[in-house]
């Protein structure tokens, strides 16, 4: 590793990675039994199943990185949500179903162009994990981007619904886009990507998709922050009390 | 002193032991038509099977990893050990050509071919031959299917539904 990153910053850097795959896998995973066909609650859990495989591998190595012996389910169970680094994008609510795709949609646009990049990243873990996650998120962007332009390009009702979506999670694009010191050390030491780079490829992603979607893009006005730093929205706190709380009342339990 | 021909005796005798050991979710393929045995490597006596995950959440590798471990001790393979390696990342290439029969036998239809051009992560559909009746007039239903491997289709002539063990 380059100079330029500290064993700190990079563990931080796995974090963001890591929770945000596991808070949007666990959203996700909530649809499981409820989706509005069996064809897509199965993709659904799916996807729901790639994220956290990919929140595992991640955080895995963030403990390794650490270096105090903290394991992947330390980690996930353990950690309140002020220690949480994921985006705010990805602890939003599932709503209706078109809001779980809007938001998925939203987040899907990025993570390819994250993912690809970081199959080049200059750390070999990361590396490797991306290899296999940049695969998964193609498939997940292609289902997302599909159903916005079926919804969105739908009747008058699913439509109106779409574009009440975008304008809802919409603030919540901005942290994605804007790095921050945590992210300028890594694009220093090649472990991440510029982020002032994805944010193009991000537009013309969206823009073709709400284009098609007969969507209209919303004005980008004052965008939330604070997730990646672990100020959170308070739906966080709701969600990591139910994931977490067999692990915390059974301390250790294995079946 | 090193061995090299009892070494290379032991490591054919691992992988015939490892053409047992089944997938848990397509029992018709083993971890080596699957390509998620990569290497065996003999240290010393020691045995070391180098096996990687199809995909990132695949709930099926610890449970593969643990078959493979049972396998190699039931022969007296006490000192045996699995480890994961990530890169390179798993592709459905990897797949033999026996491990394809078998699945076509199984009523799964096996991966296009070549998917390094990555046509299929792009998105295009492959035509299909309906496992059942063998018609191509197919439609997919679903690029996610009952494990994170397949896809759902459908024959548009017997009508039966089947899986697509999908390109990565």
């Amino acid at each position: 590793m380059t100079a330029a990153a500290s064993g700190t910053e990079l563990f931080q850097y796995l974090l963001r990675l890591g929770d945000t795959s596991l808070v949007l896998g666990h959203r996700l995973s909530e649809w499981c039994g409820h989706g509005p066909a069996l064809e897509e609650d199965l993709a659904l859990a799916n996807i729901a199943l790639d994220l956290i495989g990919q929140a595992r591998l991640l955080l895995q190595y963030a403990g390794t990185v650490e270096g105090i012996g903290r394991s992947e389910d330390d980690l996930a169970y353990l950690r309140d949500g002020r220690d949480y680094r994921n985006l705010l994008l990805v602890e939003q609510p599932n709503g209706h179903y078109g809001d779980t795709i809007a938001r998925q949609f939203l987040f899907d646009a990025f993570a390819v162009e994250l993912w690809a990049d970081l199959t080049r990243s200059s750390d070999a873990h990361i590396a490797a994990v991306a290899g296999k996650a940049i695969k998964e998120h193609q498939y997940h962007w292609r289902h997302s981007s599909g159903w916005m332009i079926r919804l969105g390009d739908g009747t008058d009702d699913s439509h109106a619904r779409m574009q009440a979506a975008l304008e809802q999670l919409w603030p919540y694009t901005g942290e994605m886009l804007t790095p921050d010191d945590v992210d300028e050390a890594m694009r220093a030491a090649r472990i991440g990507p510029d982020l002032a780079a994805i944010e193009p490829r991000w537009n013309a992603r969206v823009g073709a998709v709400l284009t098609e979607s007969t969507l209209t893009r919303p004005d980008d006005g004052w965008m939330q922050r604070g997730g990646k730093t672990g100020r959170h929205s308070e739906h966080l706190g709701h969600l990591l009390a139910e994931m977490q709380s067999v692990h915390r009342a059974y301390p250790g339990a294995t079946w | 002193m090193r061995d090299v021909a009892t070494e290379t005796r032991l490591e054919q005798r691992v992988w015939r032991l490892l053409e047992e050991v089944k997938d848990p979710e397509i029992p018709v393929l083993s971890v080596v038509d699957l390509g998620i045995a990569r290497d065996v490597r003999v240290h010393d006596g020691q045995v070391e099977v180098v096996i990687t995950p199809t995909y990132s959440g695949c709930p099926a590798m610890d449970t593969i990893t643990r078959d493979i471990e049972r396998a190699l001790f039931a022969e007296g393979l006490v000192d045996a050990r699995v480890t994961t390696q990530l890169a390179p990342a798993w592709t459905t290439d990897w797949l033999s050509d026996t491990g394809r029969e078998k699945l076509a036998e199984y009523g799964v239809a096996p991966p296009e071919r070549g998917s390094h051009d990555k046509r299929a992560l792009l998105g295009a559909v492959p035509s299909l031959a309906c496992p059942r009746c063998g018609s191509s007039h197919t439609e997919r239903l679903s690029e996610f299917g009952s494990t994170a491997c397949k896809a759902l289709y459908r024959c548009l002539d017997c009508l039966e539904p089947f899986d697509y063990f999908k390109c990565v």
